[in-house]
């Protein structure tokens, strides 16, 4: 029988392109169907840490997964060089969370406390740092900073430049980049599965579900289950200035070309084509009071975003049981975990099983009885 | 490689580039009085390092940006010239407290 791929990747973003990266990289014969240049997207929207503090408060798995995916970038932007020539400016010396105040300090505080005494995770040595002890790392903090938690696995990254490579790469591996193939429908038929798209149909062995908020819609064709709940972010960013800040925040980093981005936000709208200046205006006082240098900076662009997110902002993985080779992969943050996605996923999704003991947790069935619904039930 | 027209009789201003005196006149901008000194007025950007000069003189594509009084990144063929004004010739990024 004749297949035109081995495996039709759904979605060009981070996440897609990780995966289908990860593929070709393992000699599969790949098409990655994408939107156009005006799809929402969060690998064109998001703040480009690699970051493992606070991950997995409420389920433990989620910390391990997140520790392989930090500890795996290394590996990751080393390849992506090798072949691409591109430098995506991995740094994982440590970031830091800064609180203002005593109140901020001691929230946190329990926080940390909290992660530390869940069974099950992996310990990642967060801890809080007095203001002093902090000021010894980060120099230029303000009076008004209390304190924060400091983990030495994070680190962030270039996210547009690792968004290039895994496009070039993909490229070199012989993989297929097909734009403007929104994905409307999924048959399977004699063991293959035929995606239409308004530019022709396209036949796979497997398909991999990694259209982001996207898959909410796209899950039910194959018999799977991804309930999304989007948020929308903002960031404000500064001119270039010389390196001042050794270490990315939750909340501020400085890029490797110097300009400096804010921002935390998180709304419930979902129009990304507008700003909301009082927010904005919140994210620059609080980051000037951590460093009130940043006063003195230009702000050059401001825009907002729209989160991948699942309706309890952890992971999903999982392959349909009513047609087998058919997966879904979504998650919030895709810069962090694109490490796993491009070896860990890529290898389960070669191999046709999902391995339990990395990702088990992450299957939607743990949202309950509505994780196999027949064809129309919602 | 500018020079100014025999006519222009406008009183005299006098700045400092990197700490040497320069005299322009009244009405300059900062970026067409270092372009008229005839010296090496050539920032670094701030990514590469490329030298630049004032390119468009109005405003929008940013390749004059100068240190004027102690501010980095100005928009020097926005700025007037006024007498004392310190300029220094911005080599790269601007600084943080600056």
């Amino acid at each position: 029988m004749h297949k035109d791929y081995d495996v039709a990747v759904v979605g060009g973003g981070l996440l897609g392109s990780a995966i289908a990266w990860g593929l070709g990289r393992l000699g599969k014969t790949v098409a990655v169907l994408d939107e156009g240049d005006i799809a929402k997207r969060a690998s064109r929207a998001n703040f480009a840490l690699v970051w493992v503090q606070s991950k997995g408060l409420g389920m433990p798995a989620y910390t391990g997964w997140t520790v392989r995916a930090s500890e795996g970038w290394g590996r990751l932007a080393a390849e992506l060089k090798d072949q691409t020539g591109l430098d995506v400016a991995l740094q994982q010396n440590g970031g830091f969370h800064l609180t203002l105040g005593e109140d901020e300090f001691a929230q946190r505080g329990q926080l940390v406390t909290r992660m530390h005494n869940q069974v099950g995770a992996a310990d990642y040595r967060m801890e809080m740092l007095s203001a002093s002890a902090v000021k010894k790392m980060l120099p230029l903090i303000g009076p008004e900073v209390s304190g924060g938690s400091f983990c030495p696995l994070d680190g962030h990254v270039n996210s547009l430049r690792t968004f290039r490579a895994f496009h070039t790469g993909m490229k070199l591996f012989g993989v297929d980049y097909l734009p403007e193939r929104p994905v409307s429908a999924i048959a399977r038929d004699g063991g293959e599965f035929r995606l239409s798209t308004p530019q022709g149909e396209i036949h796979a062995a497997k398909v991999v579900l990694a259209a982001g908020n996207a898959n909410q819609t796209l899950a039910p064709m194959v018999g799977l289950f991804a309930p999304m709940e989007p948020t929308r972010g903002q960031i404000v960013v500064t001119e270039r200035t010389v390196p001042f800040l050794p270490h990315p925040l939750t909340t501020v980093r400085q890029t490797d070309e110097g300009t400096v981005m804010i921002g935390d936000s998180r709304e419930e709208q979902l129009d990304d084509r507008t700003v909301n200046h009082a927010v904005s205006a919140v994210m620059a006082d609080r980051a000037q009071r951590m460093f009130p240098h940043l006063a003195r900076l230009n702000v050059v662009r401001a825009w907002a975003g729209i989160r991948v997110m699942s309706r309890d902002g952890f992971p999903i993985y999982d392959q349909s049981e009513r047609a087998p080779g058919a997966f879904v992969a979504c998650c919030h943050s895709g810069v962090t975990l694109a490490s796993n996605h491009a070896f860990d996923i890529a290898r389960m999704v070669t191999a046709g099983t999902l391995d339990p003991d990395l990702v088990g947790a992450f299957s939607a069935r743990r949202f309950g009885a509505a994780t196999a619904p027949g064809p129309g039930t919602h | 490689m500018f020079k100014r027209i025999d006519q222009d009789n406008r009183p005299r201003v006098q700045i400092l580039v990197d700490g040497a005196a320069l005299e322009a006149r009244q009405g300059d901008t900062v970026s067409s009085a270092l372009l008229a000194s005839g010296r090496d007025v050539r920032r670094a950007t701030a990514v590469s390092g490329a030298p630049r000069l004032p390119y468009c003189m109005m405003g929008v594509c940013f390749d004059c940006l100068v240190t004027i009084d102690g501010v980095g990144n100005r928009q020097g063929c926005l700025v007037p010239v006024a007498d004392g004004m310190q300029i220094e010739i911005q080599k790269g990024k601007r600084e943080i407290g600056r």
